[in-house]
């Protein structure tokens, strides 16, 4: 084989492998409960290795798929941000997978956690390669439903289900806008190909441009859709660690980032997508900080984080975007996994009762530490770069005012975390309220979150400008912005300032933010009341009225008008026609019976008779002639 | 020859059960699925002879018909037994033998006379084939009204609760409807220079070109009677009833097969015959497909019986080609690319419809064998008893709901895509309709499948339970009574049936070229047909 068809292999095997194994582990059910875990583990360590290899190779792969117009086939293709994404992606889903084999429960149904778990996987690394519509939407909706079914895993609980119904509905809203946009591509450009959609001609582009908008801030939980977070934490932990770093909520920023040129080449998009990130940022740091629940406060955060990738795409600093995206996916994966693991261990995730948490496991304590106070964007840590890289292309004054409250607003959420882990714990503390807790932290899972808190802290390094330059090379995106030495300070100071009162407030008074978690904000700003299906079922249930009460009524009218149309004809048979029948027939005899008359055997009366008859012909012919 | 042996073998077939009336049950059913065997067999060989032929040759539809046979019939009006295939018509023969074969195993153990019922299926097989390979209307009308006849047998005979009601709405409204259908076709007969039936006569030199009033008039006329048949909203309300009372096999067949007889004849007949007529009412007739689109999406959602629910998904899907083939009419306003795009979408979709319906209808018939109950508020936490009827009725519904990987959204993708730039409004609010689907479809699964688990009360089965007779040269086998709480897991023939139909989709979904490969070219012609 020559090198090209070799990569394009490789990269038909990154996507391929964790898809095909998933299908095989679902087909295969609770038989392959045992062996499901291992296989993960052990597919996900190909799918990383591959990820690597193709992210080196940049290889591209076309398959048949629809016909007729450019860019039917499925077409993946790894370029710079791919190649970042890809391997992000595949670390993530190993460590990931390495956590969950430790901590789901030894009775779970493993098969089905893993095989939806490695499907999952497959989209997402296909949605971030794919260069073609078709390969993009099939991906995007394909780990829609995948995170439908790992939301929904433990289905048996009461509430799950809708969770996950939920949180599918809600990105599916979104994922509208992408075949609107794949039709508006087709009218525009005459082709299904990605990288096209910016040159689309009038109209078209804008439609694209908020398609494509629409299904990234669905995806994403920007604002308004973000309250499907709230509902996607009732899947298991490692779901959570999965779908709120690297996936998921990550594909919609990614997908910004990738078509930052449509979005810059309709001159609204941009500025709607930069607001709707920094506003989401701001905001759902606010209801992140008015959680009493971890998870729940980890979920509104990432929303938030997220924001700022998109605010990232908006502004134009796709290079700062991306990192961002990166270090959060490293912070959040680690905090999820030490959630998961104190839920596990301690049986509870309110924060209330995790006082302490870091003392009693200081290894998965230590890596949570480290992660939050990245959260919080203290240098030199990693989202304490990123985020000023993507500040650095912020224009407007009103904006940044809003980014640097939110910036702020992050470093009290993880204020918040740090103040009650990091605290001695009193002995008061209520653990078993949410599922008996095992009281062990298997070796794994603070390897697991060290490796991530690593990454935390590694990639603050992009705060030198040699580095962040690598990554803009790697990107293509020279000549992007970067932040100085003066906004560097301004924010790590800022977000030092904000932590240290955080923290100290907490201490002195555990209670200072009760005002908060009581508002409308900590039952996330009745967010969900937006994505009430009620409407829908208002319009349903009239519709059904209307089909049977009227429509199905009138039919059956036509068929009794048209019953009774001919009992009308039946009467009228009776009397009308029959009566003419009748009558005729009565007519016929009455002269037949006079025609009986002469008939009376005589042969003088015959004759008489003929005579008269002759007489009268007589006369009829002279008459006539 | 070869194509006429494909459909007539099934009725000779049931002819001859029909005349051995000590023939055992279990051997007529044998019969019936050896015949739909072969006779898939046989469509599959005129598959590839066909795909392996016309490489890179004519489309069809006017030319490079495969399998032709023109024989004179009536003269006297140049009505001939004249049939074929093509890209159009060999995808829903597939489909039509496929799904009698799903539905030929799925009775094996049919309790109830079996023998007329094989051969109730076979007519009905026949007649299905024949309209499908029709090329001249008085053909297709009479094998699309035999249809009819034998639908109504199934549903009258072997259906439950109000089953004559239903079957004699479903006559009534389906054989008025192809009256309609009957003054269309002499319309075209009068209209056409040749005076003629023949449909690839008149697609050639399409009647009525000139006086757009008598064009509309008859266009009218053959869209109300295939609307009826399709159904599309205002004329729908036969089809929840029909397919409520209908046995299990009975409903996957006419939601599969039958309703496609009608999006057929758009695009075989109307488009072809009528090109004028069919782009000057193109707004009109994508109009209705969205109305269709909707209507189908919320009636469903409000609906309290899941079979009731699926119907309704069929009058949203079957809206969803009407919107594809309408945008195909719209000539001035889109390339002929995405017109195309849309035509393929729209012809796609009736396959796709044809085996996730027909998937879904089975396995309802599956509630109704071990409970006599469709009401969501009977049936509940399934997925605990039942775990493998769970999981096909998982992937059923995501696939109907137009998940990619299936393929419905090879179907409704191309459709979307291909009409949004025809007919821009129309398409975003049918967009719309997939949120709703997804909606209903996922409701349906957390009704039946999660939360505590319930099944109807046995005392309730028993009472409704169906009196088998006895002496049918049969076995009856009734359903184990049932306590609250149980339900029996579909069984290796169920799974094997509905598996086999949901396999075929994916691969639809995953693989679509070989069947794009010949609907592709077909629709083209049909796109430029339109367009002259």
């Amino acid at each position: 084989m020559s090198p090209v068809s070799w990569g394009a292999a490789l990269l038909g095997g990154l996507v391929l492998l964790p898809a095909v194994t998933g299908a095989g582990l679902l087909i295969g059910g609770r038989r392959l409960d045992r062996t499901a875990g291992p296989v993960a583990l052990l597919v996900t360590l190909v799918t990383a290795g591959l990820a690597v290899v193709v992210a080196a190779g940049r290889p591209e792969v076309s398959a048949p798929f629809l016909g007729i117009v450019e860019g039917g086939d499925l077409r993946l293709a790894v370029d710079g941000l791919s190649a970042v994404l890809v391997v992000l992606v595949g670390a993530v889903a190993l460590l990931v997978t390495a956590f969950a084999v430790v901590d789901l429960p030894d009775d779970a149904a493993r098969a089905r956690f893993f095989g939806y778990l490695l499907l999952f996987v497959a989209a997402m690394l296909t949605t971030v390669t794919a260069t073609t519509l078709p390969a993009l939407l099939l991906a995007w909706e394909v780990m829609g439903a995948t995170s439908y079914a790992l939301i929904g895993y433990r289905w048996a609980e009461p509430g799950t289900p809708t969770d996950g119904t939920r949180a599918f509905l809600t990105t599916r809203a979104g994922d509208l806008g992408l075949y609107v946009a794949a039709g508006a591509a087709l009218a525009g450009t005459g082709s299904l190909v990605l990288a096209d959609l910016a040159t689309a001609d009038g109209g078209w582009l804008h439609m694209a441009a908020a398609g494509v908008l629409l299904a990234a801030l669905g995806k994403s939980a920007q604002l308004p859709f973000s309250a499907w977070l709230s509902g996607a934490m009732s899947g298991p932990s490692p779901v959570s660690a999965l779908l709120h770093s690297a996936t998921m909520v990550a594909a919609g920023g990614y997908l910004l980032l990738r078509l930052q040129p449509l979005l810059a080449a309709t001159g609204w998009a941009a500025t709607v997508t930069a607001w709707t990130g920094a506003l989401t940022a701001l905001l759902l740091g606010a209801v992140a900080v008015a959680q009493t629940d971890l998870k729940q406060l980890l979920a509104a955060s990432t929303a938030a984080q997220i924001g700022f990738v998109v605010l990232a795409a908006g502004v134009g600093t796709t290079a700062g975007g991306t990192a961002h995206l990166v270090a959060h996916a490293a912070v959040k994966a680690g905090l999820f996994v030490a959630a998961g693991a104190w839920l596990t261990a301690l049986g509870t995730k309110q924060l209330a009762d995790l006082r302490g948490a870091a003392h009693r496991y200081p290894g998965l304590g230590a890596a949570a530490a480290v992660a939050a106070l990245a959260l919080a964007g203290v240098p030199p840590l990693a989202l304490w770069a990123t985020k000023d890289e993507v500040l650095a292309g912020v224009g407007g004054a009103a904006l940044r005012i809003v980014a640097l409250a939110a910036a702020a607003v992050s470093a009290v959420y993880a204020g918040r975390v740090l103040a009650v882990v990091l605290a001695r714990p009193t002995g008061e503390e209520r653990l078993d309220t949410e599922e008996p807790g095992t009281r062990r932290v298997p070796g794994l899972v603070p390897a697991v979150a060290a490796v991530f808190a690593i990454l935390a802290a590694a990639l603050g390094a992009l705060a030198i400008p040699a580095v962040a330059n690598v990554l803009k090379d790697v990107l293509g995106a020279e000549g992007e912005p970067s932040p100085t030495v003066g906004e560097l300070l301004l924010s790590g100071g800022l977000a030092l300032l904000v932590l240290a009162g955080t923290v100290g407030l907490l201490r002195r008074r555990a209670d200072a933010l009760a005002g908060l978690e009581r508002s409308p904000l900590g039952s996330w700003a009745g967010l969900g009341r937006l994505l009430s299906a009620r409407p829908a079922f208002a319009v349903a249930r009239a519709a059904a009225i209307i089909d049977d009460r009227v429509i199905d009524r009138a039919v059956w009218a036509v068929a009794t008008g048209a019953g009774r149309l001919a009992r009308l004809a039946s009467r009228a048979d009776d009397g009308l026609i029959d009566g003419a029948v009748r009558g005729t027939a009565r007519a016929v005899r009455r002269a037949g019976d006079a025609a009986r008359r002469p008939q009376t055997g005589l042969l003088h009366q015959y004759y008489a008779q003929s005579v008269i008859g002759l007489a009268v012909l007589l006369v009829v012919l002279l008459v006539v002639r | 020859m070869l194509l006429s042996l494909v459909i007539f073998l099934p009725v000779v077939v049931a002819a001859l059960l029909l005349t051995a009336p000590r023939l055992n049950g279990r051997v007529a059913i044998g019969a019936w699925v050896a015949v739909s065997a072969v006779d898939l067999a046989l469509i599959g060989w005129m598959w590839w002879r066909y795909a392996a032929d016309s490489e890179p040759g004519p489309a069809g539809v006017v030319d490079g018909i495969g399998y032709e046979v023109d024989l004179r019939w009536i003269p006297t009006v140049d009505a001939g037994y004249h049939i074929g295939v093509d890209g159009l018509s060999l995808p829903l023969l597939a489909l039509t033998g496929v799904l009698f074969l799903a539905c030929a195993l799925w009775s094996l153990r049919e309790p109830d006379r079996p023998r007329t019922y094989a051969a109730l299926f076979l007519f009905l097989q026949t007649a299905s084939l024949g309209t499908f390979a029709a090329l001249d209307l008085i053909l297709f009308f009479v094998f699309f009204d035999l249809t009819i006849v034998g639908m109504y047998f199934v549903i009258a005979g072997w259906g439950h609760g109000n089953a004559q009601r239903s079957a004699l709405k479903f006559f009534l409204y389906t054989f008025i409807g192809s009256l309609a259908l009957l003054i269309g076709f002499i319309g075209l007969f009068l209209g056409s220079e040749e005076r003629t039936f023949d449909m690839v006569t008149l697609a050639q030199n399409p009647p009525l070109a000139d006086s757009p009033v008598a064009g509309g008039l008859v266009l009218l006329a053959i869209f109300i009677g295939l609307a009826v048949k399709t159904p599309l909203f205002p004329f729908h309300t036969w089809l929840p009833d029909a397919h409520t009372d209908a046995p299990a096999a009975g409903s996957a067949i006419l939601a599969g097969v039958l309703l496609k007889l009608g999006t057929y004849g758009f695009v075989r007949i109307a488009m072809p015959i009528l090109p004028d007529a069919w782009s000057r009412w193109a707004m009109v007739i994508v109009v209705v497909g969205v109305v269709s689109v909707l209507w189908g999406a919320f009636v469903a959602l409000a609906q309290a019986d899941v079979k009731r629910m699926i119907a309704y998904t069929s009058v949203n899907h079957m809206g969803y080609v009407l919107l594809g083939l309408g945008a195909a009419g719209l000539v001035a306003s889109a390339d002929e690319g995405a017109r195309s795009v849309a035509t393929v979408g729209a012809v796609y979709q009736m396959v796709s419809h044809g085996l996730l319906t027909g998937a879904l209808f089975l396995l309802t018939g599956v509630l109704w064998s071990r409970g006599r109950s469709y009401a969501f508020d009977k049936w509940g936490g399934l997925a605990r008893p039942a775990p493998v009827f769970a999981a096909l009725l998982g992937v059923a519904a995501f696939g109907s709901l137009g998940l990619p990987g299936f393929s419905a959204f090879v179907a409704e993708f191309q459709i979307l895509a291909g009409a949004l730039q025809a007919a821009p409004v129309a398409t975003v609010f049918a967009v719309t309709g997939i949120l709703v689907t997804a909606g209903l479809l996922l409701l349906a699964l957390q009704r039946l499948l999660t939360g505590p688990t319930r099944v109807p009360e046995a005392k309730a089965v028993m009472a409704d339970a169906e009196p088998v007779p006895a002496g049918s040269g049969e076995t009856a086998v009734l359903d184990r009574p049932l306590t609250t709480g149980a339900m029996r897991d579909v069984s290796t023939r169920e799974l094997l049936v509905v598996g086999s139909l949901l396999v075929l989709s994916v691969l639809l979904g995953l693989f679509p070229r070989p069947l794009l490969d010949l609907i592709e070219p077909a629709a083209v012609a049909v796109v430029q047909l339109v367009a002259r």
